[in-house]
């Protein structure tokens, strides 16, 4: 073995990296790999597209035009992606749709993200009575039919749009909270934490520093799996009419519609299809390079 | 006389085990009816076999673990008195080590937050170059290069990541670590480099340690007293020159003879009584003297009454028949 002070202090200085803390070296190390790079700035471009795209583009989402139901693409008449059965035109209604679908991905997901890994690291940390407590909340939340709970919140506060996040909100952060919980049971008994505790670190603390960090790569892998999970729970809901309300869309509503005509329409369901695929891929490979990047085994 | 830095009166440990759906509850008892005393800048080793306590009377002390009964006093005052925001000021002065080195360190913080955390914790206030320069002090006191701060655990040896666990313990200058078989995981000429360490640590801060080791050649080396454990009792409690030149409980004396001497001929001279049979399950200890089933000198009385710690001078042993078996 070297010893540390047989090691000369310019070679220590050249492998010493100059990031300091989890949070720069892994965006250092994000910047390294090329997959996470390159699927960021895709899903950023469609990002960007169903913001300002609806607001520029040829046609209203709502705009009907008779002449031209189930109308194929055509540059010549701004319908870059055809028209649907009411004879709307496609593409203004993919990128609208873009918008419901990721604002609601990413509103669930930090709900998940924020109730779930907060909920799962006390009740896995404290333990005893106070993990069973929350974790039977959680078992009861989980029992709950999702449609009844779904049912009862449009009984009582009508069909509002924000309810859909509520809902969404509700479920999506369960799964979150027990996979943190195995994690925080898991590591509460490893040396460094009786460490910590000995170091005079009090039990909040042990939780932001050492728990939640050391359970980030399935967080966040899991993380990448919500969104897509929430926009399809998303487009159930709405096919059941429970959903967004027409002339509002989604990607999920807009697939389920193409799948209905791709015989005599193929474009209906290709398009939205292709936008929910590539968000998906750029997700999962954003997921997977965080992972890697927040894990300083794996440089 | 003014209070020692640590006493330990009466100390009891156990871990309640359920058995099972309909069982009863059990109590294992880790450590039983332990007291010994701690002076300031002393080394007290605390040996025994696998399973005899001894980790456990460790975290105990350092109340990592509660314990069932006992009193743990630091320089007079009652740890078990203290609540828990309390005792938390109090582990400014108590750190500990750990054996396996690796483990002991957060794989996801570099080596700068690990040796600053308890800085963190207790100077939360203190400006950030401060800091920085303590615990570049710190990792040159226990020899290792100051640079290696923003780099993470798993790229050091074990014998470095012991040293950042000193370094650790050591950031607060404590009055006391408690080191938990500290070189058990090492290679052997490590285990001397961490020891001298220590040592050396020892004599420049005054530290009190508590070493907890199964090693009895790296307890000899670097303890004032020893202390024998045996299914969490303490069998023998002596001088470090004393127990091993004149080792009295029966117990002591297997664990002595059992040591190896680094030389074939005195080694292949010396008669071998090895210690037979296993250690017996806490959780069922043999009545009246615990070590009587596997005794040299047992006599039917020693299954019936459990020997009292007999003090003589510095010399603590539990065991009335110690002079017949003194070869």
């Amino acid at each position: 073995m070297t010893e540390a002070h047989a090691v000369p202090a310019v070679e220590a200085a050249a492998l010493a990296p100059a990031g300091r803390g989890l949070w720069s070296d892994a965006w250092r190390r994000l910047r390294r790999n090329r997959a996470a790079i390159a699927a960021s700035v895709v899903l950023a471009l469609i990002a960007v597209a169903a913001i300002v795209g609806p607001e520029v583009a040829p046609h209203a989402i709502d705009a009907i035009y008779w002449d031209r139901v189930d109308a194929p693409p055509d540059f010549a008449n701004g319908h870059y992606f055809g028209t649907e059965s009411n004879g709307r035109d496609l593409f203004a209604r993919t990128l609208f749709g873009g918008r419901v679908s990721l604002a609601l991905g990413i509103a669930a997901t930090l709900v998940s993200l924020v109730i779930g890994v907060g909920w799962g690291a006390i009740a896995g940390f404290i333990g005893g009575r106070v993990d069973a407590i929350m974790m039977r909340t959680v078992d009861i939340l989980y029992a709950l039919p999702f449609m009844f709970f779904v049912i009862l919140l449009m009984v009582y506060f009508g069909r509002e749009p924000l309810l859909i996040f509520v809902a969404l909100g509700a479920v999506s952060w369960l799964d979150m909270a027990r996979i943190v919980r195995g994690q925080a049971l898991s590591l509460k008994r490893r040396e460094f934490i009786e460490a910590a505790r000995a170091a005079g670190t009090g039990t909040g603390a042990i939780i932001l520093r050492h728990i939640v960090p050391n359970c980030l790569g399935p967080v966040i892998v899991f993380a990448t799996l919500t969104v897509p999970q929430v926009i399809l729970l998303e487009s159930f809901l709405s096919f059941l009419g429970l959903g967004v309300r027409e002339p509002m869309t989604s990607w999920g509503v807009l697939i389920a519609d193409g799948a209905r005509r791709v015989e005599t329409a193929w474009w209906q369901l290709v398009f939205p299809s292709a936008f929910l695929a590539a968000t998906l891929f750029c997700l999962n490979f954003i997921g997977d390079g965080l992972r890697d990047a927040l894990d300083p085994k794996d440089r | 006389m003014s209070a020692p830095l640590l006493a330990v009166e009466g100390l009891r440990v156990g871990f309640p085990l359920s058995g099972g759906l309909l069982g009863r509850v059990r109590t294992l008892v880790a450590v039983d009816d332990v007291s010994f005393e701690l002076a300031a800048g002393e080394t007290l080793g605390v040996v025994g076999e696998s399973g005899c306590g001894k980790s456990t009377l460790g975290r105990a002390v350092l109340r990592l673990i509660p314990a069932s009964a006992g009193r743990i006093a630091w320089l007079g005052q009652d740890l078990g008195t203290l609540d828990e925001s309390a005792m938390r000021a109090r582990r400014r002065d108590m750190q500990v080590i750990f054996q396996d080195p690796l483990a002991a360190l957060d794989p996801r913080m570099t080596v700068g937050d690990i040796v600053a955390e308890p800085l963190r914790a207790f100077q939360p206030d203190q400006p950030k170059a401060e800091r920085r320069a303590l615990v570049e002090d710190t990792l040159r006191l226990v020899g290792l290069a100051p640079e290696m701060i923003n780099r993470y655990p798993h790229e050091f040896s074990g014998g470095q990541c012991q040293r950042i666990g000193i370094a650790r313990a050591m950031v607060l200058r404590p009055k006391l670590i408690v080191c938990d078989e500290p070189v058990s995981a090492l290679d052997a000429s490590i285990q001397a480099q961490i020891v001298n360490l220590l040592r050396r640590l020892q004599r420049e801060f005054g530290i009190a340690l508590l070493f907890i080791s199964h090693n009895l050649s790296v307890v000899r080396h670097i303890s004032h007293r020893v202390m024998v454990l045996y299914l969490g009792r303490v069998v023998e409690l002596a001088p470090t020159a004393a127990l091993f030149a004149r080792p009295r409980h029966p117990y002591t004396r297997a664990l002595i003879v059992a040591v190896p001497v680094p030389d074939p001929v005195v080694e292949r001279a010396r008669a071998h009584v090895p210690l037979g049979g296993e250690v017996p399950s806490p959780l069922r200890p043999p009545s009246g003297c615990a070590f009587h089933t596997r005794c040299a000198i047992a006599r039917p009385a020693c299954a019936r009454d459990r020997p009292a710690l007999e003090t003589d001078g510095a010399r603590r042993v539990a065991c009335p028949h110690w002079r017949d078996g003194a070869g």
